[in-house]
């Protein structure tokens, strides 16, 4: 197992150098003066000239990009320019707020997604079949910003069941001690359980758009991958042989169609991460993306960088983790390897 | 996209000549409403595509209102028989703005599509056809960009090219790079070796000709599938972009930067501001999805699920 996780990591090296090249061009090559980019809106002919020399821009470009790979081994993503404070320390701060929404979206997704799925295969052409059906074309359709936005509508404005989409906390809570970063976790391993109501009452709708959006695909997948698994000469066998159909399902069918499903999490995991951006936007969500969204508007670029980084090695690391899952679930990828 | 390549699903092109028996627009249209009979939903999709190609064409001519006319004593009004789509908050007729803005989007996403069929659709026959190191390069390229979450590296090309509608265009064709790639390129690779490639070799064409004339024609139904399918997705990211403020300038009317504008109202109840523009997004992102489903159902039906 060992040498098969050692094997994968040696692949993910390439693209993970192809990653830190793209985010470097991004800024170097491309038209336009990064110095420019750098300085902001409102620089002078003088201060451009200073930040030039600053960055290192007057170099040659391996020199440059020498210059860049050092700085992000050593954990320098540079400084932001509107709030002067280090983009790398922003973005740690950051993420745990996107990844506790980001995670909680993916587990309601695959919760509701894969017995659907399943459902829809076993009973094909029912009810649930054509529900399956409608929410997987209706769920790629809907644009998760708009989603977002008749949510907060119905169960905020309408409703009054949800908070004012004001950020992680009620006005009034204050934030558990940090220790995971997860407010859900935190607030629940120091015993704080009002934190943790109001917490979870900030993350629902978010959580819930995020997982409108991701359903479809495993909803789809899982129903595909059961149907054709179900077909099979094992099932029937199984069937044959006078086992309950539960155990048919869920024992024999349901392990062998979940390894296409596992391997469609990669392109949801790509789907999340950017609709995370929009939703942390609508949510007015403390995260990476609304820090990157801010920057955006304002041309300061470093943090901007950082997070198309910080993004792109979060997702190569997610695709890796999908392959090892790959060889928990399935006893012949290990042998293969 | 010409009628006769329409008929020839993948298996049958692979062969010089496929059994033609009635005259080819004949058998198309047949098939086209065979298909349609067959998926309703394929027809419906299609009545949708023509409404919006018609206010893409003629959106502007026809509104009641100017997209543009603020109008300070109707501001924030609700849907009503003068304003079907209510008013925003400087008073402008939100129907009006959604009709025009369907060009805006439109030629966005054509735009972009068209730009990565290009660039796409070349490097990955290439890929298939030379494969050695066109492949190797190629086949990096599409890596690397697939390395990344795709809407955020439309984001960081967009902030990085400049803060422009083109530069959006730019984006959306980049990240759909990879997929045009992978299809075009497993399709040239199976013809590769087929007869009606060999007798074109022997016939004395260069690989430049057999590429551009005789594969090339060959894949164009499977890559026009590609290209509704992608269609609905370069719709949804362009407008994701301008939501997040990137590319369209607030005046100008475009619907993700419409739900932007009224992300605010939807807080105080005046749901109808970034309601419209929102549902008009699906609608079309909706349209392209069926549309590319049921064209794919036409020119590969083993592919039908």
């Amino acid at each position: 197992m060992l040498a098969t996780i050692a094997k994968r990591l040696v692949t993910v090296l390439p693209t993970l150098v192809g990653v830190v090249i793209v985010t470097f061009l991004l800024t170097r090559v491309l038209p336009g003066d990064p110095a420019v980019y750098f300085a902001g809106p409102a620089a002078t002919p003088q201060s451009i000239a200073e930040i030039r020399k600053g960055l290192g821009l007057d170099r040659p470009l391996p020199e440059q990009f020498a210059r860049y790979v050092n700085d992000l081994a050593h954990g320098n993503f540079g400084n932001s320019l509107s709030t002067g404070r280090p983009v790398a320390t922003e973005i740690t701060s950051r993420l745990p707020a996107s990844a506790e929404l980001t995670l909680l979206g993916l587990i309601l997704s695959i919760v509701i997604a894969v017995p659907l799925g399943i459902f829809a295969a076993v009973k094909q052409g029912s009810w649930i079949d054509h529900l399956c059906r409608i929410v997987a074309t209706a769920g790629v359709s809907l644009p998760v910003f708009f989603t977002g936005l008749l949510f907060v509508y119905i169960f905020y404005f309408k409703l009054g069941w949800s908070p004012a989409p004001i950020g992680r906390l009620d006005a009034f809570t204050t934030a558990p001690r940090n220790i995971t970063g997860f407010y859900l976790i935190d607030s629940l391993l120091i015993g704080n359980f009002e934190t943790f109501r109001s917490s979870l009452g900030q993350l629902i709708l978010p959580a819930t758009t995020l997982a409108v959006f991701s359903l479809a695909p495993i909803a789809r997948m899982t129903r595909a991958s059961m149907l054709s698994v179900l077909a099979s000469e094992f099932v029937r066998t199984a069937r044959a042989s006078g086992l309950d159909s539960r155990t048919v399902i869920i024992t024999y069918a349901f392990r062998n169609a979940m390894l296409p499903v596992v391997t469609t999490l990669g392109m949801v995991f790509s789907f999340l991460l950017g609709a995370n951006v929009l939703v942390e936007k609508v949510f007015a969500w403390p995260g990476i993306g609304s820090y990157a969204v801010e920057a955006l508007l304002q041309s300061d670029f470093a943090p901007v960088q950082g997070f198309v980084l910080t993004m792109a090695v979060l997702y190569v690391a997610l695709n890796l983790l999908i392959d090892m899952l790959y060889g928990v679930i399935d006893p012949r990828v290990r042998l293969e390897a | 996209m010409t009628e006769t390549s329409l008929t020839m699903t993948p298996a049958a092109s692979a062969q010089p000549n496929p059994p033609v028996n009635l005259p080819p627009s004949n058998s198309v249209l047949r098939h086209a409403r065979y298909v349609v009979e067959e998926n309703p939903v394929t027809g419906l999709s299609f009545a949708l595509f023509v409404i919006i190609a018609l206010c893409a064409l003629i959106g502007p001519y026809i509104v009641p209102y100017d997209p543009l006319a603020s109008n300070t004593t109707a501001t924030l009004q609700a849907p009503s028989l003068h304003h079907w789509f209510g008013t925003d908050q400087l008073g402008r007729d939100i129907f009006s703005r959604v009709v025009v803005a369907t060009r805006l989007d439109f030629v966005i996403a054509i735009a972009s599509v068209a730009m990565v069929f290009v660039l796409g659709g070349l490097a990955g026959i290439s890929a298939g056809f030379f494969l050695g190191w066109t492949d190797r390069i190629v086949g990096r390229i599409s890596d690397t960009i697939m390395a990344f979450p795709l809407f955020v590296l439309a984001m960081g090309i967009v902030a990085a090219l400049g803060n422009t509608v083109t530069n959006i265009v730019i984006a959306t064709a980049i990240i759909n790079f990879p997929l045009y790639v992978r299809v075009a390129r497993a399709e040239a690779n199976v013809r590769r070796e087929a007869g009606f490639v060999q007798a074109a070799r022997l016939s004395g064409n260069g690989d430049f000709r057999i590429l551009l004339m005789h594969i090339l024609p060959n894949i164009m139904p499977i890559m026009m599938v590609q290209i509704s399918l992608t269609m609905g997705y370069a719709i949804l990211n362009a407008a994701g972009l301008s939501f997040i403020g990137l590319g369209v300038k607030p005046p100008t009317p475009e619907w993700g930067i419409m739900v932007a504008e009224g992300a605010t109202n939807i807080i105080s109840g005046e749901w109808w501001v970034a309601f419209f523009p929102g549902a008009a997004l699906m609608i079309a992102v909706f349209c392209f999805n069926l549309l590319g489903d049921g064209l794919r159902d036409l020119v590969d039906p083993q592919r039908r699920t």
